[in-house]
């Protein structure tokens, strides 16, 4: 039997929605237990939201030393964790500060790591990784060699989150003794961006972007609001965060984010390699672009060869009529 | 202080690429260039200089003899010199490996910063700045958007999901950067002129004094069991909208509730 930790990020004891997903891949691929772990405030009230997905033991560490200094104090807590559940494989969301946390974790206990998984199977005791690799070009499948213990990254969106219905989880405190060295990159303030309730760009399950052909930093308010009425989030191309348009956090493309929601729907982006190579693994791909040569149509499976500033009010007022 | 810059030596996005048997990329096949986000990392060591601070700035790249280019490529910057890793038993190293190789050659070297970018546009595993920093044992001030220099104290930005978060650590340290944190220059011709006669110091994994045993393909914590070309996406629907924007709209709307998407 092979039992399966899965780092479990949340919001006050609820998991975040690419947490579900992979609790549900560990319960559906797993042929033993699925443990959580869980650090920071609030994880103490997850028993029973963990418990329906199928989560045996929640191992749960809340400390100053997590929200007072970065990455390190974690790394001792996840290593303790893994310790005390026993579980030689690691599910955790390939989310960049939890991934610093294992990266680290992973050097010390001479673990390996495969990053970006959109596909699991278990085979034997060992977890194969399928993932996409440049820019979505190709597929490889990968796995931890040896007897070393296995961290997977993975992608959000790759499973559906399905509740199985169960017990509570029980609750174990994990016993970590912080080291004094791993206090020494100071956190000294944290700043929230207003996302005007949009969810995180990585997570979505539908992404809405702009580039160059909005012409002006003013045609975000459009896509904005295009976004809102799918409750997507927003991304931008690479020519756009350039000219100061939109926030480079949301710039999707080779040097930015990866995305693969269940709908990309991008309005004038031409879809130059760079771009494609951050989106192009994207369930559905919808655009609207003037231009009828651009790249972009020709992976699209739906292409608007119009004016995104005609086409996108009454799309919004479509969407808003249907939803009704 | 001295500031050291890795950088990887990457395909171009737009390159076709063979892979070979084993799984790795037959790095031939395309070709190469010096990796994006690294620009923002050499960027960013030449403007703490040029805020006044009295730094040596040194590259250092892993890669074959044919990475000789990328390192005058990124010498061509303004920075000062360089450490070329070369070794046929790196091929095939996964992050991890890499991490410690560059952790070996640092080892050798006085160090006070060590400023990459976030990711390489090939593997993009985002990994090697954290192993690093903890084979090297100091601390990683990742995923910086803005970064400052006073004494021996290094404060960053680091870009979150929602926003940033403040953080400040006592060097030696590894930083990396994010898109955010600046826009690179391009080296001017004197720049590119000099970087032909800047020192390269060439060394093998004996000269860092790191076994082969820890690295290369064979000796990788994981393994890449196959590679298929991904099946090309086919071109779909394409509407042309009248210019009212109804047409194109509804277009749309009935793509998007075939999917269930509203």
């Amino acid at each position: 039997m092979t039992d399966i930790l899965v780092l479990v990020d949340h919001d006050h004891g609820s998991p975040k929605k690419i947490s579900k997903q992979i609790l549900t891949a560990a319960r559906q691929q797993g042929d033993g237990q699925v443990h959580a772990v869980l650090f920071g405030a609030g994880a103490d009230g997850s028993a029973e939201r963990l418990g329906a997905y199928g989560v045996t033991k929640a191992f749960l560490w809340d400390s100053e030393d997590l929200t007072g200094y970065a990455t390190e104090p974690m790394t001792d807590a996840l290593i303790a964790a893994l310790d005390q559940s026993g579980a030689q494989i690691l599910l955790y969301p390939s989310d960049p500060f939890l991934s610093d946390a294992v990266a680290r974790a992973a050097i010390r206990v001479r673990a390996g790591v495969v990053t970006d998984a959109i596909d699991l199977e278990l085979v034997g005791d060992r977890m194969v990784a399928t993932k996409a690799i440049f820019g979505g070009d190709m597929v490889s499948r990968c796995q931890v060699k040896g007897d070393r213990p296995q961290f997977i990254g993975v992608k959000a969106n790759a499973f559906a989150a399905e509740e199985s219905g169960g017990d509570p989880a029980e609750l174990v405190p994990i016993q970590v003794e912080v080291a004094q060295g791993a206090r020494r990159a100071r956190v000294l303030g944290v700043v929230a961006t207003e996302s005007g309730g949009r969810p995180e760009l990585t997570e979505a399950a539908i992404v809405v972007s702009g580039g160059r052909g909005l012409g002006d930093e003013q045609g975000f308010r459009l896509i904005e609001q295009l976004a809102d009425a799918l409750g997507a989030a927003v991304g931008a191309s690479r020519a756009a965060t350039d000219a100061g348009w939109y926030p480079h956090q949301h710039q999707i493309g080779q040097t930015g984010k990866t995305v693969s929601p269940q709908l990309y729907l991008g309005s004038g982006i031409s879809g130059a390699i760079q771009h494609r190579a951050g989106m192009q693994t994207s369930q559905a791909i919808a655009v609207i672009n003037k231009d009828a040569e651009a790249p972009i149509f020709s992976i699209a499976d739906i292409g608007i060869v119009g004016d995104l500033y005609k086409v996108i009010p009454p799309l919004i007022e479509e969407i808003n009529r249907r939803k009704q | 202080m001295r500031i050291i810059c890795p950088v990887k030596r990457v395909p171009d996005t737009a390159a076709d690429k063979k892979m070979n048997a084993d799984g790795t990329l037959d790095r031939d096949s395309a070709e190469a260039v010096l990796n994006a986000n690294d620009e923002w990392a050499i960027e960013e060591a030449l403007r703490i200089r040029e805020r006044g601070a009295d730094a040596e700035l040194i590259v250092l790249c892993v890669g074959p003899e044919a990475a000789a280019t990328t390192i005058r490529k990124a010498l061509s910057y303004g920075l000062d010199g360089a450490i070329h890793v070369t070794d046929d038993a790196i091929k095939g190293s996964d992050a991890a490996g890499i991490a410690r190789v560059i952790a070996a050659a640092l080892r050798a070297e006085e160090f006070d910063l060590v400023i990459m970018g976030n990711q390489s546009s090939d593997a993009r595993t985002m990994l090697v700045p954290a192993m690093l920093a903890e084979l090297l044992d100091v601390p990683a001030l990742t995923y910086a958007k803005a970064l400052s220099v006073d004494g021996r104290t290094i404060r960053v930005d680091r870009e979150t999901p929602t926003g940033h978060q403040t953080v400040e650590a006592q060097l030696p340290a590894v930083v990396s950067v994010v898109e955010a944190i600046n826009q690179p220059r391009y080296p001017s011709f004197k720049g590119i002129m000099a970087a032909k006669s800047k020192p390269v110091t060439t060394k093998s994994l004996a000269d860092i004094g790191l076994d082969a045993g820890e690295v290369g393909l064979d000796n990788a914590w994981t393994q890449v069991l196959d590679v298929t070309p991904r099946a090309p996406k086919t071109a779909g629907q394409r509407v042309h909208d009248d210019g009212s924007g109804t047409v194109g709209a509804k277009a749309l709307a009935d793509f998007l509730a075939a999917r269930k998407l509203i």
